[in-house]
């Protein structure tokens, strides 16, 4: 019983250190950001990479998102006669939940792997080492654009969720199950506060911070070797999903 | 000049460097052998800051760097240039952008004379007219070169090369070694190379040193080196393949 114990706090103890350090490499990053050089054509390589590249599967996400949402909506919302109110009930999902928990998951499959993977291998391959040799810190370098791209990029990528969503639920709501157009989009201009939306772009913003400083970190920090490298990839995208998803919680029961 | 004092340096429970005292000539060519798994990589890297020792000092010049970090340790660096083992060219850019970076990274160059510089190191080193090629297009040795006039370009002081020829075939490896020497003889820089080439490097150093057990167990010159009459050192030379220089039995 003791055992388990000891190992369960080693473990807990390993944890919080991890995050501190994490926490001390994204204060450093920040830290370089505001350093000179300052490196223009390194963040808009970062926001096109995690930006534009994430735009089609975020859409497509999206699309399918919004209107799996107005067909179960609109079912359960006939039991009470209230199908006008499906534009407002698929809105407020989307705007205060579900478009920035799944744009940000789906940036962290797409976007977030790879920048473990590209960091973890420069520095298998010593390239990491390369840069510092040349006076170049790897932090101003490699980490700070990719934090400014996943604090620009995920918000954008979400309000284009938001939109693509809607669109998605209307399709389904008004074109395929008959709901009124002017109900449905009278709904939303109803439902729909400006909270919401500050909301929504408070979580976004939250969540492209951890996936590019979990994701920069672990390949950052990457063991030498294939295995290590596949191990970091994995972590990242774990750690990256849960955290988005308990930071999501504790914000929502701020926010509400 | 690069100078450690008392050197210590641990990984885990597993002690690499145990008080590691040297001196490297300025201007000339010192090499550092012994052992797989010695530390030559690791010292190597402490000569740069890449590493910080867990006791000890770090000179270059008058700066004690074993406690810099941030811009100090990069005002420090801007002396050195290093040649990694698998060249550590930055594999998302062409030979040419490699061998340009530092210039418009570091020095903030632009426009022709950057070209001019990077087309004049990439000749220097016998890759003119690859500069379009990407480092996975690349040959072992060309890697090596490539990764040699990146090093070159910035003209520092001081050049570390950790183990230039490993994976490169007899004759692939002779080329890079006469290529390091042509370079340090022509701009006189202090180099300091790792390597497992033996004898090859008592023909192309001015110093040898070799490190044992985390100490310096003898730094000579090339010629003495070889004369040395400890048996661990001698059968370690020779196991290598060179061949004692008359009168060295004798000693």
């Amino acid at each position: 019983m003791m055992s388990v114990i000891k190992r369960l706090g080693a473990w807990a103890i390993m944890r919080v250190r991890e995050m501190g350090r994490m926490l001390l490499f994204m204060l450093s990053a920040f830290a370089w950001l505001v350093r000179p050089p300052f490196r223009f054509h390194q963040f808009m390589k970062q926001l096109h990479f995690i930006g534009y590249k994430s735009l089609f599967v975020v859409v497509l996400t999206a699309g399918f998102t919004g209107m799996v949402l107005a067909l179960q909506g609109y079912y359960s919302l006939r039991k009470f006669g209230s199908e006008g109110l499906l534009g407002s009930a698929v809105a407020l999902s989307m705007i205060r939940e579900l478009g920035p928990v799944l744009a940000a998951l789906m940036v962290t499959a797409r976007a977030g792997s790879a920048m473990t993977a590209e960091i973890g291998i420069m520095r298998i391959t010593e390239q990491i080492d390369a840069l510092d040799t040349m006076a170049i810190n790897p932090m101003q370098y490699l980490v700070a654009p990719k934090l400014v791209g996943g604090l620009i990029g995920v918000p954008l990528l979400v309000a284009i969720f938001d939109v693509v969503g809607i669109y998605g639920g209307s399709l389904v709501g008004v074109d395929l199950l008959g709901v009124s157009e002017g109900a449905y989009w009278n709904s939303i201009a109803s439902a729909v506060e400006w909270k919401d939306v500050y909301g929504g772009i408070l979580k976004s913003i939250s969540f492209g911070l951890i996936v590019s400083v979990v994701c920069c970190y672990k390949g950052f920090y990457t063991r030498q070797s294939a295995e290590g490298l596949g191990r970091a990839t994995t972590e990242a995208v774990v750690l990256s999903s849960v955290l988005i998803l308990v930071c999501d919680y504790f914000l929502t029961s701020v926010l509400l | 000049m690069i100078r450690l004092v008392g050197i210590e340096k641990k990984f885990g429970e597993q002690s690499v460097l145990q008080g590691v005292d040297l001196s490297i000539p300025v201007g000339k060519l010192t090499t550092i052998i012994g052992g797989s798994g010695s530390g030559k990589s690791v010292l190597l890297k402490h000569m740069i800051g890449l590493i910080q020792p867990d006791r000890g000092e770090v000179w270059v010049g008058d700066v004690e760097i074993s406690c810099l970090s941030g811009m100090r340790l990069n005002d420090v660096r801007k002396q050195f240039a290093m040649l990694f083992q698998g060249a550590a060219l930055f594999d998302s850019l062409s030979v040419f952008e490699n061998v340009a970076f530092p210039l418009r990274e570091k020095l903030r160059m632009k426009g022709p004379g950057v070209a001019k510089r990077v087309e004049e190191k990439l000749e220097e080193v016998g890759l003119a007219g690859m500069g379009h090629k990407f480092p996975a297009e690349l040959s072992g040795g060309m890697r090596k070169r490539a990764g040699l006039a990146r090093a070159l370009v910035m003209e520092p002081e001081i050049i570390l090369f950790d183990e230039p020829t490993t994976g490169l075939d007899p004759l692939l490896a002779k080329s890079i070694h006469d290529l390091i020497v042509a370079m340090q003889r022509r701009f006189g820089f202090t180099a300091v190379m790792v390597s497992h080439e033996i004898p090859e490097i008592f023909g192309i150093s001015d110093w040898v040193a070799m490190l044992r057990n985390g100490k310096i167990a003898l730094m000579a010159t090339a010629a003495d080196f070889q004369r040395t009459t400890d048996p661990e050192i001698r059968e370690f030379i020779s196991v290598g393949g060179t061949v004692a220089l008359p009168g060295s039995l004798a000693g």
